[in-house]
């Protein structure tokens, strides 16, 4: 169906792809996986002509007999939308937030002078359906902002689909969206190849989501692909090693001694955080939302507590709370026998620390690590006075050579900074380090070392985690307990182990069926 | 939408009123004899009593004000203590030369600016767009008095095709009067154009980076057709903004041009005002400056809400 053929791409002297051939056969879905910068994207864009400014394409690419890097611009504007179509990563940013879906939909229609104005809105209508949008739900006149992001993806393919392409790319299609809107997608994705007899070419980070898609699979790394083939016998060999280390580091879990139970160091009791109702005209507003909905639990020295549950649960919004950023409206939490509230000492923030989840965000571009590391010092009554010694300290902790701390934060790759965001939790030597979706965001290699020294941390200065992530795998790894989050509700909870073999509550079976996962069978072959 | 703009309303009107207590509290109640102020230093006690009368100073300061308010609500503005007219009418006088002279610089302004801020963004890193940029500074950086100066030199003294200065009114007939109101319009125009072209670009520069350009491009259109199509209304927040900014600035702002081109304007009204120390216009010309100012960023508001449903449901 498309053939790329020694595909090389350029952006300024930086060589993105290097001779990259890969066949998408008619009617199946082929899948592309990789770690952030192997140039899984910029394949996808360079079939698509789309390179971003400056990128330059050599080789090959075949529709047809025709060859796509060397037709004009108008053939190929012919071609995009109507014979490729395309969906992207972000739902929430990828729809015109001005256009109504319908117009959006129906655009794809006319713009290729397939349809009327009239006509193209009744088929945009049928479209929308297909992909599970129906019309009394979902009215053509919906804007996007009026759409979860699971419904926005659907108007996405509904767009890309509208004029049946040959081959629709979809690029890491699933990866912002929760785990039961992810399995929802995919099985989307799945029927539309098989009723509309599309090809499919599933980009993705995500070893699970190809073994349970794709007929056939092209893994790369630095611009290359290194090895490719039928899905099941791929997987069952693994011939390359770097496919090897992608997949052990996917379902890496760190070696962990649990640490004796200690005593309780934080409490929850019956916590509820509101906000106030949306505005109702001049005065009126509506109910308070309930965002954490009478939450309790106990955290004891040297646990670690993972908190899962899909985006809007309130996992955030409790994690505020516990911080001692926001005041709750009923229930207590307290700290080290102390309640906590946003007026609390500073001293007793220093016993409690977080890490974020974007490496890139959190720390001020203009300071430069050892500042920024030194930070919560200013939270102790009398700050150590060899603050660079300590700085060097904990940076030998996270494994980052002392002499990166007159560096700038820019100098960094994302791992690190990660590890540079642990040592700045670690240096006022707290009892509690809140890990907030704090690998979600790193390449599964980097996550899988980032685990590792979470876990020898933990085993060194008997710290206490509480590990918030929607990602269940991770979880299951590198936690004792865990609470299962829902509507603002605690509604499962337990040893790890026993929550996920044997899940009681119907949602977290729902997370744990949504999950996906590599057939264990084919694993075997390795493992021996 | 309605809801929108009647929300939008009932706040325009609170500001108002908040407005007009800060006015009236600054000019009449503020410790101070306005009758005074208004007559000198070498006024005799007699004449400041008398005016002081004349103004209904002795009053109670809550009638004062319900006076102050219920006439600006009929029309009925007081009279000029120098001028010795109704203030109601100086203003008509004065906004049927500034109120024209505003639209007419904002339109050209507008019209000069979008094109070239679109032809600058779409075609970025280009000649054209590093002239377009380079002109724009240059906009920017001249005074629009120079402006005014040059445009009368050369198209008044040299080329003889518009007069120098003045306003022969509108009694004159229609285009006698745009001809007059051209040279000071072009040149209030000039630097507002830059401004707003660069707003243009940098706001285009960045829709165009947005990812449902992308989407869009994926769907077959060209780049010109994302451009149109997708990325031009997004850009308009900021630029409607900035033209909203510059409408309230011109009004009253243009008080050097008017003076370059002997205009019979609002801002040169104030600065009469103000230095012949007639408290009286100053006052209902400051109110009514106020209002022009709420009443434009209520526009802008509803213009945003056109541009962009998300504000609809806001606020």
């Amino acid at each position: 169906m498309i053939r790329c053929e020694k595909l090389s791409v350029t952006i300024g002297d930086d060589a993105i792809l290097h001779e990259v051939s890969v066949d998408i056969a008619p009617g199946k879905v082929t899948g592309l996986v990789g770690e952030s910068g192997s140039g899984k994207s910029m394949t996808a864009l360079a079939i698509m002509g789309l390179l971003p400014r400056g990128g330059t394409a050599t080789g090959r690419v075949m529709l047809g007999d025709e060859d796509l890097l060397t037709i004009p611009e108008k053939r190929l504007c012919d071609i995009r939308g109507n014979r490729i179509g395309m969906i992207f990563q972000e739902p929430m940013t990828a729809l015109n937030p001005v256009k109504t879906i319908g117009d959006q939909v129906a655009e794809t229609l006319f713009v290729h002078g397939k349809a009327t104005r009239a006509d193209a809105r009744r088929i945009a209508a049928e479209k929308l359906e297909r992909v599970g949008l129906p019309p009394e739900r979902f009215p053509l006149s919906r804007f996007p902002h009026e759409l979860s992001g699971g419904q926005r993806q659907r108007v996405a393919i509904a767009m890309a689909i509208a004029l049946s392409p040959e081959l629709l790319i979809a690029d890491e299609p699933t990866t912002a969206l929760d785990v039961t809107t992810q399995a929802q997608i995919l099985d989307l994705l799945k029927r539309l190849v098989a009723e509309e007899g599309m090809s499919l070419l599933l980009i993705t980070h995500d070893l699970a989501v190809v073994a349970g898609m794709a007929d056939h699979v092209a893994v790369m790394k630095d611009g290359e692909i290194v090895e490719a083939g039928a899905t099941e016998p791929l997987f069952r060999r693994m011939e390359h090693p770097y496919t090897k280390r992608l997949f052990a580091a996917s379902s890496h879990a760190p070696e962990r001694t649990p640490l004796p139970g200690g005593e309780p160091i934080l409490t929850a009791r019956n916590v509820v955080r509101s906000y106030p109702g949306e505005r109702r005209g001049l005065f009126g507003r509506a109910d308070p939302v309930r965002a954490v909905d009478g939450v309790s639990f106990t955290l004891a020295r040297g646990e670690s507590l993972g908190l899962v549950g899909e985006s809007g649960c309130g996992k955030s919004t409790l994690t505020r709370a516990l911080l001692g950023l926001d005041a709750v409206q009923a229930g207590e939490i307290t700290a080290f026998g102390n309640r906590v509230s946003p007026d609390i000492p500073n001293a007793m923030r220093a016993g409690i620390q977080v890490v974020f989840q974007d490496p890139y965000g959190s720390f001020n571009p203009r300071w430069r690590v050892e500042r920024l590391v030194a930070e919560p010092f200013h939270l102790m009554a009398d700050p150590p006075t060899d603050r660079r010694a300590r700085v060097a300290e904990v940076l030998k902790d996270v494994g980052i050579d002392p002499a990166g701390m007159d560096r700038y934060i820019h100098e960094f790759s994302g791992g690190q900074r990660q590890r540079i965001a642990i040592a700045r939790a670690l240096i006022t030597k707290p009892d509690l380090i809140v890990l907030d979706e704090a690998v979600s965001a790193l390449d599964v290699s980097i996550r899988a070392q980032i685990l590792d020294l979470i876990a020898k941390l933990q085993a060194e200065h008997g710290l206490s985690y509480i590990f918030i992530s929607h990602d269940l795998s991770v979880v299951r790894a590198v936690t004792d307990r865990v609470m299962v989050m829902q509507a603002g509700r605690i509604v499962e909870t337990g040893e790890t182990q026993a929550v996920f073999d044997a899940p009681e509550h119907p949602y977290t079976r729902q997370l744990l069926a949504a999950t996906p996962t590599i057939p264990e069978d084919w694993q075997e072959t390795h493992d021996a | 939408m309605l809801r929108f703009a009647f929300t939008r309303a009932l706040s325009l009107a609170l500001s108002l009123l908040v407005a007009s207590v800060v006015i009236f509290a600054v000019i009449e109640v503020i410790p101070g004899d306005p009758a005074a102020y208004m007559l000198g230093l070498n006024a005799s006690p007699e004449a400041v009593a008398a005016l002081r009368e004349q103004l209904g100073l002795d009053g109670n300061v809550a009638m004062r004000y319900l006076d102050w308010m219920g006439g600006m609500l009929t029309g009925d503005f007081g009279t000029s203590y120098t001028y010795k007219v109704p203030v109601a009418e100086l203003v008509n006088q004065r906004l049927a030369v500034s109120v024209p002279l505003a639209l007419y610089a904002l339109v050209l302004s507008t019209l000069i600016a979008l094109p070239i801020g679109i032809i600058a963004a779409s075609a970025r890193g280009s000649a054209a767009d590093y002239g377009i940029m380079g002109a724009t500074q240059l906009g920017i950086a001249v005074p629009n008095f120079w402006f005014a100066m040059l445009l009368v030199l050369i198209f008044a003294v040299t080329l003889r095709w518009f007069s120098a200065g003045g306003f022969p009114g509108w009694d004159a007939g229609f285009w006698v009067a745009m001809k007059a109101l051209t040279l000071p319009a072009v040149a209030l125009a000039l630097p507002q154009a830059s401004i707003l072209a660069r707003v243009m670009r940098s706001a285009l520069i960045e829709t165009l980076g947005q990812d449902y350009i992308r989407t869009a491009r994926a769907k077959g259109l060209s780049r010109r057709e994302a451009t149109t199509r997708h990325a031009l209304r997004n850009a308009l927040i900021p630029v409607l903004t900035i033209i909203g900014l510059q409408f309230s600035f011109l009004l009253a702002g243009a008080i050097i041009i008017e003076n370059v081109f002997y205009l019979p304007g609002l801002g040169r009204l104030i600065f009469q005002g103000i230095t012949q120390r007639d408290l009286i216009v100053v006052e209902s010309l400051v109110m009514l400056l106020v209002f022009a100012v709420i009443l434009v960023t209520f526009l802008v508001d509803i213009a945003y809400a056109a541009a962009d449903p998300r504000l609809r449901t806001k606020r």
